[in-house]
């Protein structure tokens, strides 16, 4: 790795990492999905500062050049969070049908007891 | 010996209000006494309006949730309200009000939990188009193989649920965007039993069917994978 690039990966590591603080700072990012683009940020800090481990990692997966490693490793990553995501989607949609359907039925006991309550359009 | 007031009739309906009333008027002539229940799921028509007018509960989805969801709306609403038997039929007037009381004597005479209405049995299915057909009679013999019964129509939404079956449908486990070949699997291997009565299926009364273009495609393929993963769960016998 040059230096140059060594340069550029811990500055967007770092960029990563305070980015992410700075959005949980202000409530627009929820701590347990802070911590996914944390470990992130701190890969990229970690290979820039010792590109070795690159090497080692690039030789025991059997793959010529470091370069192709990282990009192997970055898309398995992002294969593993579109899982993870989907995973939360699921999640998050049978709670929203619930949801849903207890808003219903609640509406349909509301409205029998006061029937001048108008309904959602 | 079953009284219709602990009947509910379930109609989920969307976007039906040109259709919905004529069913609701249907059910009452057959079924005078039961309490009717119109799921609107989330229609931007008049579908919950009309059916009102027409004097039945109406429970309205906040927004479009699709027919699965829209039925098990109407199963908690039967178990919340101490129903113990839900017949259900859709609001398109494909499914004739005057097989309701055949419904009843079914639910009277047999020990089965869930009585579905089969348009085969009478030949109606001619009235399906060709693609629809073989696609129901496809998974018809894979579900028959997989429960070693015969079932000859597992896309019939005309249906009788014992509040055994109710029970079970208002949990989380029940998650079927369209509770067809891959519902009846899952409530075969959890314990219950599933028996067939002949109903004539009659036309639309109007309006377009949901199932159109490339849905057919991907409700085949969906339906596979779940009846494949079905097959993989451990078989839960004890659920009644």
């Amino acid at each position: 790795m040059t230096e140059r690039l060594q340069i550029f990966v811990i500055v967007l590591g770092l960029l990563i990492f305070f980015g992410i603080i700075e959005l949980v700072r202000r409530r627009k990012l929820r701590e347990e999905y802070s911590f996914i683009w944390l470990i992130t940020g701190f890969f990229f800090v970690l290979f820039a500062l010792w590109s070795d481990i690159l090497l080692v990692l690039s030789e025991f997966v059997g793959i010529a050049l470091p370069v192709n490693t990282l990009f192997f490793m970055a898309l398995i990553f992002i294969f593993l969070l579109c899982l993870y995501f989907s995973l939360r989607i699921s999640a998050l949609t049978t709670q929203v049908k619930n949801l849903a359907q207890e808003l219903a039925l609640l509406q349909n006991q509301t409205n029998a007891m006061h029937p001048k309550i108008p309904t959602v359009p | 010996m079953i009284s219709e007031r602990e009947i509910l009739v379930l109609i989920p309906a969307f976007n039906e209000e040109g259709r919905v009333g004529e069913v609701i008027r249907g059910v009452r002539k057959f079924l005078g006494q039961s309490a009717i229940l119109v799921i609107d799921d989330g229609s931007s028509d008049r579908t919950a309006h009309v059916s009102r007018e027409e004097g039945a509960i109406v429970v309205s989805h906040p927004f479009n949730l699709g027919v699965g969801t829209a039925l098990q709306t109407g199963y908690k609403y039967a178990v919340q309200e101490g129903f113990k038997y839900v017949i259900q039929l859709d609001a398109d007037g494909q499914h004739p009000p005057e097989f309701l009381p055949a419904f009843t004597s079914k639910l009277k005479e047999t020990e089965a939990d869930l009585i579905v209405g089969s348009r085969f049995l009478t030949g109606s299915e001619e009235r399906m188009s060709a693609i629809r057909r073989t696609g129901n009679k496809l998974f018809a013999r894979i579900l028959s193989f997989l429960i070693n019964e015969k079932l000859t129509d597992p896309t019939s939404g005309y249906r009788a649920l014992k509040s055994t079956v109710l029970q079970f449908c208002v949990q989380d486990q029940y998650a079927f965007d369209y509770p067809d070949a891959d519902f009846l699997l899952t409530i075969h291997r959890s314990g219950f039993r599933i028996e067939e009565i002949p109903f004539r299926v009659d036309p639309r009364l109007g309006g377009t069917s949901q199932h159109s273009g490339l849905a057919p495609l991907f409700y085949s393929i969906k339906m596979m994978i779940s009846l494949f993963v079905i097959m993989l769960r451990k078989k839960s016998a004890d659920s009644n």
